[in-house]
């Protein structure tokens, strides 16, 4: 009996879906056009964008890049494109990008603010990817002062006496302990750095400098501007911040009652009040404040007046990883009979840190956008320095191109600083739960 | 270390000052609190010396003074002889005016911004995370004055509305003109008897109120769930226009009409208002929408999948099932970015919107070199709109906080 | 500024303590700290250890201090006594080896950075030639833009020297406000500019219109108390910076632009089409525009005033940039050229300075009519005529005394 052949042996070839389930239009179906309402959303959203591109992007290529005034571009472009043609006139920032970067700084110095930046990537590292070697932490604890040096420049030396009065501090700490009891030592930590930084340091640097003269040029703070300007002043913020707001937050969780009101009085003070109005306050009054006569320039008033700023928002989001902390973790440290500052610094800041650093990246990128304010007392930021520029009579009236290219710039950078910090936190959440 | 456990009351030696834990954090605080008494005494005498070396005592004095200058956006009456004091209060009007209509805004604009970016629509929800990150990342400063700039190169002149060759047109009837110098709006006027029209607008919008405690009673109760909209649409609209109508028209509107160099009558939203009010608003819903977000995902799956077993459809399950619940995470972060929002404002200057940094803390301190008193009265008014705003909604977000039984 | 640039000097010999430069905030010779621009100006610092210190200042000042001293005994423990031992500007200015001067963040024509951050413009040159006279270089100048809110703390705080920032000299600011105003480098007034299309041939016809007004100046007051009295109704834009007036004004977001008459004069010049906008005839008020110095220190301010004299003397006397080598080699004929040349006499040692203060000064950048035809005259963009600003031997107002 031979088979009959009405049951299939072997398996149909697969046929190819309908059109309309596969491919781009499945994916359109699915995504753009589920429903009515969907689809009228997806054609609005399509209308919008045909006319925000066809507003702009004819205006960012019928460009000039080569002239040399605003009415030079305008010829130029006429030339190009015909009696009645408009574009953007990108050879403003040809001709300027360098002030808008570096501002006044020396140009042959340049490379001084480009390294510390690129040695501030390398001594952050090790904070924010463990799996680094931990050597690089040496770095990370020198940098302020090498920064610093660089920056502003002058003699080597007095960036290493100002370093060797911590050391004194923290060998005080370590050695002094049996001889003179942990609160022997803790008091000789502190003063004798102070002394040290009061007395003898400066004597040291002169004596060195006579001996070894080592130094750059040194340059002023009056020749900051443009991106190192906001650079300068968001790191100088968030790096001075960060001691302060540990102090203030654990002094807020305090239970010893006038230091807690004080920490909160001044934490929520500071949060109460615009930063302009503290900018206003660094232009105008701070130096009512010092001794008769005393006089810092205005950069660095205002540098204290945003790191002020920047330690009250930190004393947040440092409170708010230690808030984050479960309660164990204190118990833990009070079994193991360890007291206050010891828990603190062994146990519970190690921790509240690490959940609190994409909190502190946001809170930079956040002081980093705010450094803009600075133009409105007079300095000469990005925002600022387009001021200037369109003072200058070649350029009076241009007013995209500049404000485009700075929007672009902190763009970039504030974009990809937000998601490293989502990575993070992403990293942060399955690490704890 | 002395052995100064053995606690005998009658004896009491200095050493146990910092050597006892029961009065160390006593000593701890006298010296913060002395510590800190010098460093304030050290500045204020700093201050009264060389505010006296400059023969500028503090005094107030200057408020009561004339102003002098002219302030375009006044919310009370002002005239350039009003005082300082006066002034000052017009720039706080305006900053609130501001706040207030920010904040409006940008919670209306963040909240539909933060759903529509978890939308299944993948253009939308790509539009939206490209807003939410292109707002984020680029300083409010910036946003202010690119939004004035825009304002004032997009929208016609009032110039152009003018002459038989007009290049531009009002809207609406010849009711709206929008100019670069801002938005002229029709502005009602009130004739005799116009009272009782809006006395049965608010009678009916007391109606509507106690219809829909009065529908949510009977769900609560029964489950029946009663057209609440459409009803209180009916009570809105209906008896206000009857009356209107019955009392023969008596509020009439004001149109604006191209007079001179301006536009006259009507209402007058100045551009300088509009831009900084649409550049917070953009910049802070941003923000908020993130807020949203994170809210909406925090609000776990499954409630979501029980709406749809409960056969609930999706808008109602967004507003009665995850808004409710995802706004106990929204709310905080809401009421820091409601604070932003308020001293963001004081950018206002950047584009001559007269706040209270325009006024008092800008051409009053220019004007009378008052900076002390200026600046401590301006960071004082700050604090005060800070701490009420951060009170009210403290309390607001202890009131929907879950109760934990 | 480039002032201070160099490497240290190795007989630096700076300062006993680095707790002098940190905590005393003394700098003069502290060159890490001054570059961060920390100063202390005029004054001596004392590491007293209690309330004992030597002040100058009569027996009243003396006791207030003492017992402020007491006050601050804690404090003194960390060596922080200020005590005021007021040392002249000049002298400051010579120790620091260069000059603090507060300019405008950028005002086409009077102060703007070039493409190379080197500042140049009518009131820039009057900083230059003091610091010529001074420091012998015109080049060490450290500008700081100031804006209309921060210029006078700039001054009164010892931030800055010098303001030339075209600043109106007023009653107020002179005697209520403690500066010294020493003289007028331009005189100006406040005017308007209004489209040629509106017809407007007077400053009466703009009842209803919308006026652009730069912020933080004198002018918004002028042009409250004018309207006022001629009893008109405005609507006024007050704005920040010139560059966002003007692009406020050229797209008719108002009708009328106030401010100097120069400024406006430099403003309608970069225009794409300057013929289409008119300056209005009326000049609502007396704009006198100079440097000014704090009060109480009469040789800064002496010298400041007399090196912008000497710049308009220059002028009348016919020294000029090209002719001042030749000039100053040896006594000519006209007695007051040689004075203040320093080729008869010596002026300058009364000022505190040498001979040849006033051609240094003069060289920087030539004299007043070489200053103003190069940054704003008519040769320029700017294109401003002299007007009231001619000498006054043709029919203006610029006049310096005698130089005897």
């Amino acid at each position: 009996m031979t088979n009959t052949s009405y049951v299939r042996t072997e398996m149909l070839p697969e046929k190819a879906p309908p059109l309309a389930q596969a491919g781009a239009v499945k994916w359109m179906r699915e995504n753009l056009f589920s429903s009515i309402p969907n689809a009228i959303l997806t054609l609005l959203a399509l209308f919008f964008l045909y006319k925000a591109l066809a507003g702009t992007l004819p205006w960012i290529f019928q460009s000039s890049m080569t002239a040399d005034s605003l009415g030079g571009c305008r010829d130029a472009i006429k030339a190009a494109y015909g009696e009645d043609a408009s574009g953007a006139c990108w050879a403003v920032i040809r001709e300027r990008y360098h002030q808008l970067l570096f501002g006044f700084y020396p140009s042959e110095l340049y490379w001084r603010p480009i390294l510390a930046f690129v040695l501030m990537l390398v001594a952050i590292a090790p904070v924010l990817y463990d799996t680094l070697p931990r050597r690089i932490l040496w770095l990370t604890a020198v940098y302020p002062f090498l920064a610093f040096w660089l920056l502003w420049g002058g003699s080597v030396w007095l960036p290493i006496s100002i370093i060797l009065g911590f050391v004194i501090g923290g060998l005080a700490a370590v050695y002094l302990s049996n001889l003179l009891g942990t609160l022997g030592s803790t008091l000789a930590a502190i003063l004798l750095p102070i002394l040290w930084w009061m007395l003898l340091a400066g004597v040291f640097a002169d004596a060195m400098q006579s001996i070894l003269p080592i130094g750059i040029e040194s340059v002023e703070s009056a020749m900051f501007g443009g991106f190192m300007l906001s650079v300068t002043i968001g790191i100088t913020g968030i790096a001075l911040s960060l001691p302060i707001g540990i102090f203030l937050a654990l002094g807020r969780q305090s239970n010893l009652l006038i230091i807690r009101s004080l920490c909160i009085g001044f934490i929520e003070f500071i949060r109460g009040v615009p930063l302009i109005t503290l900018l206003f306050v660094a232009s105008t009054l701070l130096n009512y404040f010092l001794p008769p006569g005393t006089n810092f320039d205005i950069i660095l008033r205002v540098m204290i007046m945003v790191t002020l700023f920047a330690s009250a928002y930190m004393a947040e989001v440092i409170r708010g990883g230690l808030a984050a902390l479960p309660k164990g973790q204190y118990e833990a440290a009070d079994a193991l009979g360890l007291d206050y500052w010891k828990s603190m610094r062994l146990i519970i800041m190690p921790q509240a840190l690490k959940i609190a650093i994409p909190s502190i990246v946001s809170n930079f990128i956040g002081l980093f956008k705010d450094t803009t304010l600075v133009s409105i007392i007079g300095l000469l930021d990005p925002i600022g320095l387009s001021n200037a520029i369109r003072a200058d009579s070649n350029w009076n009236g241009i007013v995209w191109e500049l404000y485009g290219f700075i929007a672009l710039m902190f763009w970039v950078v504030c974009f990809s600083m937000s998601r490293y910090s989502m990575y993070l936190e992403r990293k942060l959440q399955t690490g704890h739960s | 270390m002395t052995a100064t456990t053995d606690t005998d009351k009658s004896v009491f030696r200095l050493s146990m000052l910092i050597y006892d834990t029961r009065y160390r954090s006593l000593t701890i605080q006298a010296v913060a609190l002395i510590l800190f008494m010098l460093g304030v005494a050290w500045l204020l005498n700093n201050a009264a010396e060389n505010l006296a070396a400059l023969g500028k005592p503090l005094s107030f004095g200057f408020l009561t003074h004339p102003a002098g200058y002219d302030i375009n956006q006044r919310l009370v009456e002002y005239t350039s002889q009003s005082t300082h004091a006066r002034a000052a209060l017009v720039g706080i009007l305006n900053t609130l005016l501001v706040a207030v209509l920010g904040c409006i805004t940008a919670t209306l604009i963040g909240v539909t911004v933060g759903v529509l970016r978890l939308s299944k629509n993948w253009i939308v929800a790509r539009l939206m995370t490209v807003y939410i990150e292109g707002f984020r990342n680029v300083p409010v400063l910036l946003w202010i004055v690119l939004f004035m700039a825009i304002f004032i190169e997009t929208f016609p002149q009032p110039r152009d509305f003018r002459g038989a060759d007009a290049t531009a047109s009002m809207y609406l009837g010849e009711s709206v003109a929008l100019t670069n110098r801002g938005f002229y709006i029709p502005k009602p006027v009130f004739y005799d008897g116009s009272w009782i029209v809006i006395a049965v607008f608010v009678v009916s919008l007391i109606g509507m109120w106690s219809f829909a405690r009065m529908a949510r009673k009977k769900q609560e109760a029964t489950g029946q769930i009663l057209p609440v909209m459409w009803v209180n649409l009916a009570i809105f609209v209906i008896p206000s226009v009857l009356v209107y109508f019955v009392m023969g028209k008596p509020i009439g509107l004001d149109m604006p009409v191209l007079k001179g160099f301006n536009f006259a009558g009507g209402f007058y939203m100045r551009n300088s208002l509009i831009a900084l009010w649409l550049a917070l608003s953009l910049y802070t819903a941003a923000f908020i929408a993130e807020a949203v977000r994170s809210g909406i995902q925090a609000v776990s799956h499954g409630q979501t999948e029980a709406a749809f077993a409960l056969g609930i459809r999706p808008g109602r399950t967004m507003s009665l099932i995850i808004l409710p619940q995802a706004l106990r995470v929204i709310i905080p972060p809401l009421i820091s970015q409601y604070l932003n929002l308020t001293k963001n404002s004081s950018l206002a200057i950047a584009v001559g919107y007269m706040d209270i940094t325009g006024t008092l803390g800008g051409i009053t301190l220019n004007q009378t070199g008052r900076e002390m008193e200026s600046l401590l009265m301006l960071m004082a008014c700050y604090l005060t709109i800070s701490l009420t705003v951060s009170a009210i909604m403290n309390w607001y977000n202890e009131s929907i906080k879950l109760k934990e039984r | 500024m480039r002032s201070d640039a160099g490497i240290l000097p190795e007989s630096a010999s700076y300062h006993r303590s680095i707790g002098d430069c940190v905590l005393d905030l003394m700098v003069r010779n502290c060159p890490n700290l001054r570059a961060l621009g920390i100063s202390m100006r005029g004054t001596k610092t004392i590491l007293a250890f209690g309330p004992k210190s030597s002040r100058k200042g009569t027996d009243h000042q003396e006791e207030v201090k003492m017992k402020k001293s007491v006050f601050l005994g804690a404090l003194t423990v960390a060596g922080l006594a200020a005590g005021l031992a007021s040392a002249g500007t000049m002298d400051d200015v010579k120790a620091k080896g260069f000059l603090q001067c507060g300019v405008s963040t950028g005002l086409v024509g009077f102060a703007a950075p070039d493409a190379n951050g080197e500042w140049d413009g009518f009131d820039v040159s009057v900083c230059r030639a003091i610091a010529a006279a001074v420091l012998g270089d015109a080049k060490a100048v450290k500008f700081t833009p100031t804006t209309g809110k921060t210029r006078f703390t700039a001054l009164a705080s010892g931030e800055v020297d010098v303001l030339a920032r075209n600043t109106t000299w007023t009653f107020s600011r002179d005697v209520d406000l403690k500066f010294t105003f020493i003289g007028v480098n331009y005189y100006d007034g406040q005017g308007f500019m209004v489209p040629k299309a509106l017809g407007v041939a007077s400053a009466k016809d703009l009842d209803g219109a919308t006026v652009c007004i730069q912020t933080g100046t004198t002018t918004e007051l002028n042009l409250a108390d004018y309207f006022r009295a001629n009893n008109i109704k405005y609507e006024p834009v007050p704005i920040e910076t010139n560059a966002e007036a003007q692009q406020q004004y050229l797209a008719g977001a108002c009708d009328v632009y106030t401010t100097d008459a120069s400024g406006l004069a430099a403003t309608r010049a970069t225009f794409e089409n300057p013929g289409d906008h008119v300056l209005l005839p009326e000049i609502i008020s007396k704009e006198p525009l100079g440097p000014l110095v704090r009060h109480g220190d009469d040789q800064w301010a002496d010298l400041v005033k007399w090196t912008l004299n000497a710049l308009i003397s220059a002028e009348e006397l016919g020294v000029t940039s090209a002719n001042l080598a030749e000039m100053s080699k040896a006594p000519g004929n006209n007695p007051e050229i040689n004075r203040l040349l320093g080729t008869e006499g010596d002026l300058g040692s009364m000022l505190g300075l040498d001979k040849a203060w006033a051609a240094r000064a003069i060289a920087a950048g030539g004299n007043y009519g070489e200053i103003f035809a190069r940054n704003i005259g008519e040769a320029t963009s700017i294109g401003l005529a002299r007007g009231l600003n001619a000498q006054w031997a043709n029919g203006g107002l610029i006049y310096s005394p005698p130089f005897r």
